[in-house]
């Protein structure tokens, strides 16, 4: 029996594979890790038929450029990203949350996550990727998950174990909402600034900068003054957190966040937000709004419902 | 003992202890992890003990923060229980290339390399914490002789193995990693094993961890 394989002609700016992440292990020093955008990493896994939490190819920016060779599979591409896919001479523009068949020597080239940061490939079956604790997510920081916790390298071989039969093309048409505000809960900290930062955190707009990754969004603006101290005997953090160090420029703790951290918390971003929060570029501008834990309580759970009924319609 | 228990965010409870870092608190904190790791909740996603906190954070399909604090807030501890962590040896040599931050120590803390080393080596040190990167232990206390402040500009890497001091604390960097502390030496040993599905930290909090002084020639011979 021949293999299945993509070989890597280009590896993208941060491929990775990641699952929905491994929990239980932040005493040990290990994050929780897993995709980034939550909604559309379910959706590529409900589209191909898999089980919800199956392996994918996550990728920002600029994704990989895979060349197939095997027996007939099934992909496709979730996000809002610009592909193409080549058969023969032919080469056709793809379409985000539609089904692809991809025969032998085709290649897939992600261009681009257009304006957006991460985008998701998932195939009809299973990637032949290795696990630790329970989850297949590549961190690369610590070298722990798929890949040897690297991301996809240069010419690289990315083995497929399992293609599922019986397989139906599938399409949806969906439109990734951007976000106006991102909401926010007060956090720990709160007390540690001067009213003028609190309402310039409230009321001025923000920059991403460019030195945002998987591990934090950093925020360049208005500085926020501390009328305390800005280091805090370093304590437990959790994804969402924003803590503002004594440069004065908050930081966001994302999915492959340090398990703890020295920093002032000046607010949480709530649940609801967080899968439209890390697609938002660096450059672009966010602005935060402060909620109470009853709503952002209330807003999840309409996520999650909105969510349900997304994959549950496929 | 938990002082006051608020939420951090929508999905997580932030149990404070308090403001002071000794190990009478840390030992709380503590025993209340191993107590709510028995209870197996199946909402928790993640217990994070620290010098004198506790997050919680959980499935927010599963409980809200008002549920699971009720739970937490029954749970009590027994405050003359003794902790029974391991005893863990951890070779350190202080020659160069490995103790980058050495002579700025002695300048720092006025005193000479040997007094730095002797202070050091002589105390036994309890770990806190772990965390920040895999399987990094945050140790205390370390002799008041020897207490410094981060350096003025963390180092970008900061390699693989060092022993850092700053403060009342002593740690170890499992990865290369940027950071900010004193480093006075670099061990051998793996005190992170990610190869290791259980117990991949050599250190885990309520530990002791006695440091042994070696030559740059055991370093390189260590196996």
């Amino acid at each position: 029996m021949s293999e299945n394989i993509f070989k890597v002609i280009r590896p993208g700016i941060n491929t990775t594979f990641q699952d929905k992440g491994r929990s239980n292990l932040y005493h040990l020093g290990i994050p929780f890790s897993g995709a980034m955008d939550n909604r559309n990493y379910l959706l590529a896994n409900k589209l191909v038929g898999n089980d919800l939490n199956n392996p994918v190819l996550e990728f920002a920016f600029q994704g990989p450029l895979l060349k197939y060779s095997g027996e007939k599979i099934n992909l496709v591409i979730t996000g809002d990203v610009s592909f193409k896919i080549k058969h023969n001479d032919n080469e056709i523009e793809g379409n985000c949350y539609e089904t692809y068949e991809i025969h032998n020597e085709d290649e897939i080239d992600i261009l681009s996550t257009n304006k957006s940061v991460y985008g998701y490939l998932s195939i009809a079956g299973s990637f032949d990727v290795s696990y630790q604790w329970g989850s297949c997510s590549t961190n690369t920081k610590s070298n722990i998950g798929a890949n040897n916790g690297l991301k996809l390298q240069d010419n690289q071989i990315i083995k497929i174990s399992k293609i599922s039969n019986n397989f139906s093309k599938k399409k949806i048409n969906y439109i990734n909402s951007k976000i106006e505000k991102i909401r926010v809960i007060k956090g720990t900290n709160f007390d540690y600034f001067s009213k003028t930062a609190i309402s310039n955190f409230f009321e001025k707009e923000f920059k991403v900068s460019k030195l945002s990754d998987r591990m934090g969004m950093r925020l360049e603006g208005v500085k926020l003054e501390n009328i305390k101290t800005s280091n805090i005997k370093s304590e437990g953090l959790i994804k969402g957190v924003i803590q503002v160090p004594g440069d004065g420029n908050p930081i966001i703790m994302l999915s492959d966040h340090g398990t703890i951290g020295g920093y002032p918390k000046i607010g949480v971003i709530i649940s609801a937000d967080y899968d439209r929060l890390v697609q938002i570029p660096p450059g672009s501008n966010i602005k935060f709004q402060q909620v109470e834990l009853s709503d952002a309580e209330t807003l999840y759970k309409m996520y999650e419902m909105n969510t349900h009924n997304l994959i549950s319609q496929i | 003992m938990i002082k006051n228990i608020l939420n951090l965010g929508d999905a997580a409870l932030y149990c404070d202890f308090g403001q002071d870092v000794n190990k009478t608190i840390n030992s709380n904190v503590i025993k209340y992890y191993n107590n709510i790791k028995k209870l197996n909740i199946e909402s928790i996603n993640n217990i994070t003990p620290s010098y004198n906190k506790l997050i919680i954070s959980f499935d927010l399909n599963k409980i809200k923060f008002n549920e699971l604090k009720n739970i937490i807030e029954k749970i009590h501890i027994d405050d003359d229980e003794k902790l029974l962590g391991k005893q863990i040896e951890i070779p350190v040599c202080c020659e160069e290339p490995y103790s980058l931050d050495l002579s700025e120590l002695e300048r720092k803390l006025n005193l000479t390399k040997e007094i730095i080393l002797n202070n050091f080596f002589k105390n036994e040190y309890f770990c806190y914490m772990t965390g920040f990167i895999a399987g990094m232990p945050f140790l205390g206390d370390i002799n008041e002789s020897l207490r410094a402040k981060r350096l003025e500009t963390p180092r970008v890497k900061v390699p693989k193995g060092s022993v850092g001091i700053t403060e009342q604390f002593t740690n170890i960097y499992t990865f290369e990693s940027p950071g900010g502390w004193n480093i006075i030496g670099n061990t051998p040993l793996k005190v992170f094993d990610s190869s290791k599905e259980i117990e991949p930290n050599l250190i885990n909090p309520g530990d002791t961890v006695l440091f042994k002084r070696i030559s740059k020639e055991e370093y390189l011979n260590y196996e």
